[in-house]
């Protein structure tokens, strides 16, 4: 048997190192990717977004919420191509003077992070109880399905209502800045959590009966185990999906909250709450207050939602 | 077909009872009722003899009880920001959303049929293709946003309808009041059904377009067809006659999200109707009207769900085959 040429041995060393991008690069999703210009600009924006949220401070012209830089004076300033703009503020000036360009990638951090959050707690819930469910059966199943077929009933938005306004009443005395994020993220996870449980009860009730878990059971390993590093693993896969998806929900409930006045104080302006702010200037003809949040919470949700329907067909093998 | 239309109604009043439980934790251990009653300076003998007065000292399952008791006499006790019944708060503000939900609806329907069904029959046209689109912002743009854009061009830019409010209403009966009969009852109408029914529009839209190009390829179609029937009467005869039955299915259970998504609509068009009314109560802790507004929403849904499941029971005869065996 010959011995493999230096050549194939660095080969098969890079293979290692740049396979997996490789083999991306190669396969179906990738292509499919790159076939829907509509799925690489909605990439391509929301992208943009998470790097102008992770790097505000440094991208921001100006620290909006430092009262040491935002002077009254330079209140409502419309943006440079209109009459009376300022070069140093190119998209204008909020009733405090703030810099709208900031304000917005300040307040786009606050909103991922709020969403990203929310529905990472949302999963990571409905993830365990539907792992409990399907795998336990029984009594477990029918208590955590009822609890999700009442909650599935009523509509996110009300639920998260719901959960802010006894958590207001709960942390009464408190600062809103220190609780107002928990008590969000808190009420979208437990707003989204139904639908990663259903998933993943599905999928756990068929793959409990393959014979991998039966020789995990017959080793005598204990159930949480072959829960989370057997079945676990087998079943996570349509979650990144609904993640997906998610996120652009739970963005537009955080914005709503936060527009109804129940979300994040002005001083810690995510984009609802900067658009609430705009919308009472709506009729003093400052519209450039809520127009730009709103054109960035708009545009971010719709790229997020192209995104979310192009993954769902892309990992679909039936529409392949 | 007794036994499915018991079990679902036995299933209806638990779900009732949970949400009633939900509903009593949060009037009872979310801040102390109490508290929100008396002052700083109230003696503490006055607190006790209040709090035993509302039967706080009794058992949890006795006041649970109680409360569902009450629940069922439409009793939620009195608000604490406006010392009134609760009852009458929501009663007075119920015409309001009523109101607004149900234009939104019609809307939402009429609209929304006429669009799937043009998007279905010309699914090539230009005008197919700007529906689609429109329908994609309408799902993917938050309805408070949506709600601020068509003020902004109908009352700021164009000035042709109101932004705030409910116009001129008329007084009917005892305490109905409704803005249908003035002209600026039904101007100020325009704009927040729209905002409200604007979701839902474009999910009856997406529905009537997929159900009726699903039906248009079945074989009765071909038959109508290859009968020399006129196309007309093969389009709205046939197809659109069978793709109605599960558009009222969801037109129906939109219903109750209607009514709650009316929260976001009535805040933005300051429409003084129940879900303004919750969403003051959410801000200050109100938990008496926040209690009595679950329910209600709960009573909304549960009974759409009842309804629509035991509708099909009946329509369904396949389902009625099922529920023998």
């Amino acid at each position: 048997m010959p011995s493999p040429t230096p050549e194939e041995v660095k080969g098969l060393v890079a293979g290692g190192q740049s396979g997996l991008i490789a083999r991306l690069l190669d396969s179906d999703i990738y292509a499919s990717f790159r076939s829907s210009w509509v799925t690489m600009i909605a990439a391509a924006i929301v992208l943009l977004c998470f790097i102008g949220a992770a790097f505000a401070p440094w991208i921001a012209p100006t620290d909006p919420f430092n009262p040491a830089t935002v002077f009254l004076s330079d209140a409502s300033i419309p943006p440079v191509w209109q009459q009376g703009g300022d070069p140093r503020f190119i998209i204008g000036t909020d009733d405090q003077g703030r810099d709208m360009y900031s304000a917005i990638l300040y307040g786009l951090r606050v909103s991922l992070m709020v969403g990203g959050l929310g529905v990472l707690l949302a999963a990571s819930i409905g993830i365990t109880l539907g792992l409990l469910a399907g795998y336990m059966g029984g009594r477990v199943d029918a208590i955590i399905m009822r609890v999700a077929d009442v909650q599935l009933t009523f509509p996110a938005i009300l639920i998260a209502l719901l959960i802010d306004g006894v958590a207001q009443g709960m942390f009464r005395g408190m600062s809103r800045e220190t609780t107002a994020i928990p008590v969000l993220v808190i009420s979208i996870g437990l707003s989204f959590w139904v639908q990663y449980a259903r998933t993943i009860r599905g999928s756990t009730m068929v793959e409990k009966n393959k014979d991998y878990v039966a020789a995990a059971r017959l080793v005598g390993l204990p159930t949480p185990i072959i829960m989370i590093r057997h079945v676990l693993p087998n079943v996570i896969g349509p979650v990144l999906v609904i993640l997906t998806i998610n996120l652009g929900l739970a963005i537009i409930t955080e914005a709503t909250l936060s527009f109804l006045g129940v979300g994040l104080p002005p001083t810690q302006p995510s984009l609802g709450t900067l658009i609430s702010i705009g919308n009472k200037y709506l009729f003093s003809g400052d519209w450039w207050i809520v127009a730009f949040p709103g054109a960035t919470l708009a545009i971010l949700v719709l790229a997020v939602n192209l995104l979310g329907d192009w993954l769902r067909d892309a990992l679909n093998p039936k529409l392949r | 077909m007794l036994a499915f239309v018991i079990r679902r109604i036995l299933q209806s009043i638990a779900v009732m009872v949970s949400v009633a439980l939900i509903a009593f934790i949060m009037f009872r251990f979310v801040g102390d009722p109490v508290n929100q009653m008396v002052g700083v300076d109230t003696p503490q003998a006055e607190v006790e003899r209040l709090r035993a007065s509302l039967g706080l000292n009794d058992p949890t399952l006795v006041q649970f009880g109680r409360f569902l008791w009450n629940a069922l006499h439409f009793n939620f006790g009195v608000s604490y920001q406006f010392r009134l019944p609760v009852t009458q708060l929501l009663a007075e503000r119920a015409p309001a959303t009523l109101e607004l939900a149900f234009t939104a609806a019609l809307f939402a329907l009429l609209v929304g049929v006429v669009m799937g069904v043009y998007c279905a029959l010309r699914r090539d046209s230009w005008l197919a293709r700007v529906f689609q689109a429109v329908s994609l912002i309408g799902v993917s743009l938050p309805t408070f946003l949506i709600g601020i854009l068509l003020i902004y061009l109908f009352a700021v830019i164009l000035g042709w309808l109101p932004s705030n409010g409910r116009g001129e209403v008329v007084k009917f009966g005892n305490w109905w009041t409704t803005g249908f009969l003035t002209l600026s009852g039904l101007k100020a109408l325009v704009l927040p059904a729209i905002t409200l029914g604007l979701f839902q529009m474009t999910l009856i839209m997406r529905l009537v377009r997929a159900e009726m190009m699903e039906v248009m390829r079945t074989d009765y179609i071909k038959f109508a067809k290859a009968r020399g029937l006129r196309t007309r009467a093969i389009h709205f005869g046939h197809a659109l006659k069978n793709t109605l039955i599960p558009v009222i299915t969801i037109a129906g259970l939109q219903l109750g999200s209607i009514i709650a998504f009316a929260i976001i609509t009535e805040t933005v068009f300051n429409w003084p109707g129940m879900g303004l009314l919750f969403l003051k109560a959410v801000q200050n802790v109100d938990i008496p009207i926040m209690a009595a507004y679950l329910m209600l929403i709960g009573f909304l849904f549960v009974t759409i769900n009842l309804l629509v499941d035991l509708a099909y029971g009946f329509v369904d005869p396949r389902l009625r085959v099922a529920m023998r065996t």
